[in-house]
């Protein structure tokens, strides 16, 4: 089945499905990881968007059910340059084709998909559509245009659980409730590793709520989209800084910043990748970090009175982490919790057991 | 951390004559180290016995010394020149061996020379099996249960204990000289007693096999400061039991998940760590068992290898001339990425492309050699290809190997439209496929050709199935472009060519001149994009000019 993939700045990709058949609009990124389509795909951050994978060979290995980091697939549609009919693994169960399929995913191969990264980092993340049914190309244009995009959606409420959720374990020390923005697994999983329990939370759940809890420790988790469009994320977090200690990640930095008085604003492309370095000021030492977002915060809108930069990209020496001086508040714009991508960043769940220990005490 | 500024002279120790297992990749990294290492001002010594190098042209080095890299004639280099480090870490197995016994003679410590890159005791740490195995063992990695000997007596002892086949694997010899895998007792006994002869201390490790297993290799970098990055993921398409040199190999890797991906990166960054090469490059090489997934660690290199100077060409990242400048004090993240030069070298390669690197021999210039493929290399060169596929990479790379052939050829059969098997046929791909040799690859297409499916091929060759369907695709492709005769159509030209197949192979297929099928094409536009080898999968803009050819839009 033809698919085409076409850009509001006019610009037509055609390619073959290898998913669902449908159509669907989203804002357009590209993914640099050469590992990790499933661990991609389950990660409720991409709410919103297409994804293109810049590694040509995707599918290699299958599907399995212990690497899904989320209940679903959240993202718009799949696009890759070579789609793997084979599916070679122990571990495999089923085709990434059919896992689209069951998900109701779009899927395209075919694209050049260094030429569509190319567009993307010239033009910026567009808005896009990804369509089986019509092949009309200027039609497809003017819907990509007409489509909402990102800014001031509040994405959050499409990925957030309805009902609270308990996760204990054996010999817990801590509890944690995690602000479900769009968890993903790998976070529950650092927690159980260290012993917490972790309550997830929907995340509209209020700051008295929340305390009624008797968390040890909150988690603002990574999510989809804007933040500032989040406001009740951002009040609710307002309200629980200083009470308890913080820990955010990605959107959870964002809204961080956001309730500390910062402010946001949207990258060219992003970050979509598992190779980001970004150095701890605190000790010099870089890290391999895996990343992905849209949106950050500007560094120079930070009340450096209260406010300590933590970690910086070494890239484009954008904002990657900051802890309040005083209160026990910290966040990274990273994933830590990895899946996919490297290790490196583990010590921050450290540090967070660290902060919860000193405060509890 | 800066540069050093308390050393001022360096020698470096080149790799001497090139012989099977170390040929010019030594002389590539060699000269990276020697120009930098003038660039940032230091005095540079060279010694290479080779005339035919690079790195021993006049003006690379300060001085040069055409010498025998003997301890001899080292210690009288170093009594003359005085230089405050050696660098040993660029000129393969044959420069890291003489540090090994420079140290051991007392002439650095006499001379006060200091060994920068890798430190003696992280040479012997990664190369010494006993203590290789001692130091994952600490760290919790699992290795190919093993045992050294260093008589016969003792060796079958250690072969009958863990159970044939076993491997053999003599301390300290240049590109797995006098390895071998035993099957029996009766082998056992010759291989052991050559692997005893061929040791330079007569001491051999015997090792549980892992013949068959899946073979993967990271190059790994790390700086003063801790930092550890892999440069590249390589995936061999022989499963273990060939030689990485004979084997055919792709980055990056293709079969793993990012959670095993990761759990292997892990493994490699603790490696480094506990071995304690300080700076520079490392390759560190692994099987897994691809019933389970159960992963074990083979060996490291404790220097920059051949692996290093592919994946350096794989990836755009300089591991040689990084790793020269690392060994001086600098840290990764201070040294820029030539390619995008706004960005850091600390970072971890993007590719958006496919390598395969395909190893060329010439038995037939030897023609007592036995051309099975064993852990031993007997490859002579290699050629290496990049596609945006597996496919056009791998036809690319076998026709860049000048063997006549022309992509993925047939070695047995004529017509292509009907294949015809012959008496002995069957027999004949059967044992190629089975045991590893220079031409298998080609018979693996013919098996496709001849009917065999991807389980048996994979029954008999333990090649990943995933690398088998794409040879399937490619056979698949060809049989339809057959089938298309004198009606070529643009939609099966152009997927011809995506999958990598030349004009004059399709020239051949076709019974048509190369010129048909050229203009053909031209009618129909389809030609090749040029398209960027930059570091960063195009994240980042790119300013060195290094391409490669593919038929993609």
């Amino acid at each position: 089945m033809n698919a085409i993939l076409a850009l509001e700045n006019g610009k037509v990709f055609k390619g073959k499905s290898f998913g669902a058949s449908g159509e669907r609009c989203g804002e357009v990124v590209f993914n640099t990881s050469m590992t990790g389509y499933q661990e991609i795909l389950t990660d409720p951050s991409y709410k919103g968007q297409i994804v293109a994978m810049t590694y040509p060979l995707i599918g290699n290995y299958g599907i399995n059910t212990e690497d899904v980091e989320s209940r679903k697939i959240f993202l718009e549609g799949f696009v890759v340059k070579e789609y793997s009919k084979i599916a070679s693994s122990w571990r495999s169960e089923k085709s990434l084709g059919d896992y689209l399929k069951e998900n109701n995913i779009l899927g395209v191969e075919g694209i050049d998909t260094r030429k569509l990264t190319l567009e993307i980092r010239e033009a910026g993340a567009m808005k896009a559509v990804l369509s089986t049914l019509d092949m009309d190309e200027k039609s497809l244009v003017e819907k990509a245009r007409k489509s909402s995009g990102l800014v001031g959606i509040d994405l959050v409420k499409e990925v957030s659980i309805d009902k609270k959720y308990v996760r204990s374990g054996q010999k817990d020390k801590f509890k944690v409730v995690v602000l479900d923005c769009g968890v993903k697994y790998n976070t529950l999983r650092e927690f159980a590793k260290r012993h917490c329990q972790v309550v997830v939370v929907p995340s509209d759940t209020s700051s008295e709520e929340i305390i009624k809890l008797k968390p040890d420790g909150i988690m603002l988790s990574n999510g989809p989209g804007d933040p500032a469009a989040v406001s009740y994320v951002i009040e609710t977090t307002r309200k629980l800084i200083g009470k308890v200690p913080i820990f955010g990640i990605c959107l959870g930095q964002q809204m961080l910043g956001l309730a500390m008085g910062g402010k946001t604003y949207k990258l060219k492309f992003g970050h979509h990748g598992v190779n980001h370095p970004v150095k701890d000021i605190r000790t010099g030492k870089v890290y391999i970090t895996v990343q992905n977002h849209g949106f950050c915060v500007d560094i120079d809108s930070l009340n450096k009175k209260d406010i300590e930069i933590t970690h910086i990209n070494l890239n484009d020496n954008t904002l990657e982490g900051m802890r309040h001086k005083r209160l026990p508040v910290f966040s990274v714009q990273f994933h830590p919790e990895a899946g996919a991508g490297p290790h490196d960043a583990e010590y921050l769940f450290d540090e967070f057991i660290e902060m919860m220990k000193k405060h509890k005490a | 951390m800066p540069k050093r500024t308390d050393i001022k002279k360096i020698l470096i120790i080149g790799s001497g004559p090139i012989v099977i297992g170390q040929a010019c990749e030594f002389d590539y990294s060699g000269t990276q180290a020697c120009k930098v290492l003038k660039q940032e001002g230091f005095e540079v010594v060279l010694v290479n016995s080779n005339p035919a190098t690079i790195m021993t042209d006049p003006e690379l080095a300060d001085k040069t010394y055409i010498e025998p890299i003997t301890v001899d004639a080292i210690t009288k280099i170093i009594a003359k020149e005085r230089p405050d480090a050696l660098l040993p870490t660029l000129g393969g197995q044959t420069a890291l061996n003489a540090a090994v016994n420079l140290d051991k003679a007392g002439v650095l410590k006499k001379y006060k020379v200091e060994t920068i890159g890798a430190n003696i005791k992280a040479i012997k740490k990664g190369e010494d099996r006993r203590l290789f195995k001692q130091a994952m063992e600490k760290i919790g990695l699992d290795l190919p249960k093993s045992d050294k000997a260093y008589n016969l007596e003792d060796a079958i002892e250690v072969a009958k204990r863990i159970g044939f086949p076993v491997i053999i694997r003599p301390s300290f010899t240049l590109g797995g000289t006098g390895g071998s895998v035993a099957y029996n007792l009766e082998e056992f006994r010759g291989l052991a007693k050559r692997g005893l002869e061929a040791s330079m201390i007569s001491e051999i490790l015997i090792e549980e096999s892992v013949v068959g297993w899946k073979e993967f290799e990271l190059e790994v970098m790390r700086d003063l400061k801790d930092n550890v990055v892999i440069i590249c993921s390589i995936e061999n398409f022989d499963p273990m039991g060939v030689h990485t040199g004979d084997s055919i190999t792709v980055a990056p890797v293709q079969t793993l998940t990012d959670r095993e991906y990761q759990k292997m990166r892990d493994a490699a960054i603790a490696c480094i760590r506990e071995i304690g090469v300080e700076t520079g490059g490392s390759n560190i090489q692994f099987a897994l068992n691809p019933e389970n997934g159960r992963m074990v660690i083979i060996e490291m290199n404790p220097r920059v290898s051949r692996s290093s100077a592919l994946a350096s060409k794989a990836t755009g990242f300089p591991i040689a001339k990084i790793a020269a400048k690392l060994a001086v004090g600098f840290t990764l993240d201070e040294i820029p990425n030539d390619i995008t030069k706004e960005t850091p070298a600390c970072f971890e390669p993007a590719i958006d492309y496919c390598v395969v690197k395909i190893p060329r021999f010439t038995f037939e210039k030897f023609a007592s050699a036995d051309s099975t493929l064993t852990v031993s290399m007997k490859s002579v060169g290699e050629a290496m290809s990049i596609g945006r596929t597996f496919k056009e990479a791998l036809q690319k790379g076998l026709r860049s190997l000048e063997i006549k052939k022309f992509g993925l050829e047939s070695m047995l059969f004529n017509s292509l439209l009907d294949i015809e098997i012959q008496n002995g046929t069957m027999e004949e791909i059967l044992q190629k496929l089975r045991v590893p040799n220079a031409e298998r690859i080609f018979y693996v297409g013919d098996a496709f050709r001849a009917g065999m499916d991807i389980e048996k091929i994979h029954e008999l060759t333990k090649i990943d199935r995933w690398f088998l369907h794409n040879i399937k695709e490619i056979i698949e492709c060809e049989k339809e472009i057959c089938l298309s005769k004198d009606n070529l159509n643009e939609t099966i030209l152009k997927k011809a060519k995506e999958f990598g197949f030349s004009d004059r192979q399709l020239a051949k297929i076709l019974g048509k001149k190369e010129e048909e099928i050229f203009s053909l094409r031209k009618k129909y536009n389809i030609e090749p994009a040029f398209k960027l080898v930059d570091t960063c999968a195009a994240e980042f803009q790119a300013f060195t000019p290094y391409y490669y050819s593919s038929y993609d839009k």
